[in-house]
């Protein structure tokens, strides 16, 4: 393996085990927040992107993600807030959305009613299973969630909101 | 014209982000439940981050080292190009409700537009700030349809509330020259341009909200140009203290 490509894999290695502080099950890249990692000579350049704007876990993955780089002895690296294209829940990975029902969170349902002015998405209770679920408030717990309820085993949830 | 005209332009809209941020930063500890007071928290928190990002381009543009701290809380009120409409107090939950129909109804299809502009910066705040909108919108219109259809006296409150705002509406529509060379090259949104979306939606919403429409009247202005009411001395001198008191401090 090329020096390059061993200090890549090095560095992805490292950025994957950075977490969302609100959601500790999903690293940054089922999020789909590390958008680009390259390597240029002996330097890593790493491009992050918000979920949402005011997402007050954006600096602190800045910050944990610079400390796992150099717990990976990785020095010289750079890494950059980009905003476009902006984020989307579709970039959530399959294995993101797997651990955010694990976790107790629903994922994001289909876009279609993202837009809509009126009515909730249909969303499927992540201990039950049910559809049988209503919208209690559009904002959650954090910037990306909306509290539900199931009216089938009765318990709250949180739903990761289409975005 | 470019950056010259570029820098009100974007200072202007991080402005009215930043304001009516703040003014909503202003309910928690006070919303009649718990979830609203998540919901105008998060709210709030979108504005400012929106606010920040537009911010931090201003700074690029104007290019006199003034970073996005500088620019929100070293500025005295007449350097600030907010729409009046945004630094109005919150009023009653319903006053607040209805100036958010009213400016996010406009600001929702404002970003869908600015996302599709000319320039990168612009364009890439802006379809981030879309999706959040919609959201806003979505809330709020929902809040005006319950407050409207709801008691007497929440009818009541929210007729106050839209009579009281509407003379603060015909800003958002207004268009000064250099703004209007800016539409020209493509990089600006012609607010005119979405005069009939934003009538529909809020004419829609007041439908189902057994709500009447206000008449059209005069139309206050002056917010663009840095002529603003008494309401933004009183938000400046809370919102900056610290920066005011400690002058450069970081946490």
């Amino acid at each position: 393996m090329s020096e390059a490509a061993e200090l890549r894999e090095r560095a992805m290695a490292a950025a994957a085990q950075v977490v969302d502080p609100e959601i500790p099950v999903l690293s940054i890249v089922d999020l789909g927040v590390l958008r680009a990692l390259e390597v240029d000579g002996d330097a890593v350049h790493v491009a992050i992107t918000p979920t949402y704007s005011g997402c007050p876990a954006m600096r602190m993955i800045e910050l944990s993600l610079a400390a796992a780089l150099r717990a990976a002895g990785i020095e010289k690296f750079r890494i950059e807030t980009v905003l476009s294209p902006a984020w989307t829940t579709d970039w959530l990975s399959d294995e993101g959305r797997r651990k955010l029902r694990a976790f107790g969170i629903a994922p994001p349902a289909g876009a279609a009613s993202r837009r809509a002015l009126f009515g909730a998405d249909t969303v499927a209770c992540p201990r039950c299973g049910s559809a049988e679920t209503e919208r209690i408030a559009e904002f959650g717990s954090t910037a990306c969630k909306a509290l539900y309820r199931c009216r089938q085993c009765r318990e709250p949830f949180d739903y990761f909101k289409c975005h | 014209m470019g950056a010259a005209a570029l820098f009100p332009y974007t200072l202007a809209l991080a402005d009215d982000a930043l304001v009516l941020g703040h003014r909503l930063s202003e309910w928690i500890g006070y919303a009649p439940v718990l979830e609203e007071e998540l919901a105008l928290g998060n709210i709030a928190l979108d504005l400012i981050g929106e606010a920040r990002a537009l911010y931090a381009y201003a700074s690029t543009l104007e290019g006199k080292g003034r970073d996005e701290d500088a620019l929100a809380y070293r500025r005295d009120a007449h350097e600030f190009l907010n729409l009046l409409l945004v630094e109005q107090p919150n009023g009653d939950f319903a006053l607040t409700i209805a100036r958010q129909v009213l400016y996010s109804a406009f600001l929702h299809p404002f970003w869908r537009e600015l996302a599709r502009a000319r320039n990168e910066m612009l364009a890439a705040i802006a379809a981030k700030a879309e999706k959040e909108a919609a959201y806003h919108l979505r809330h709020a219109g929902e809040w005006l349809i319950r407050l409207g259809d709801g008691t007497q006296e929440s009818h009541r409150r929210a007729q106050d509330a839209l009579d009281e705002l509407w003379p603060y509406t015909g800003e958002m529509f207004a268009v000064d020259d250099e703004t209007d060379a800016l539409i020209a090259d493509g990089i600006a949104v012609d607010p005119a341009r979405l005069r009939p979306e934003w009538e529909g939606t809020v004419t829609d919403l007041l439908a189902r909200a057994t709500l009447t429409r206000p008449v059209d009247g005069w139309m206050q202005q002056g917010g663009r140009q840095g002529h603003h009411s008494e309401h933004l001395g009183h938000l400046l001198a809370e919102m900056q203290f610290l920066q005011r008191a400690y002058p450069g401090a970081v946490w």
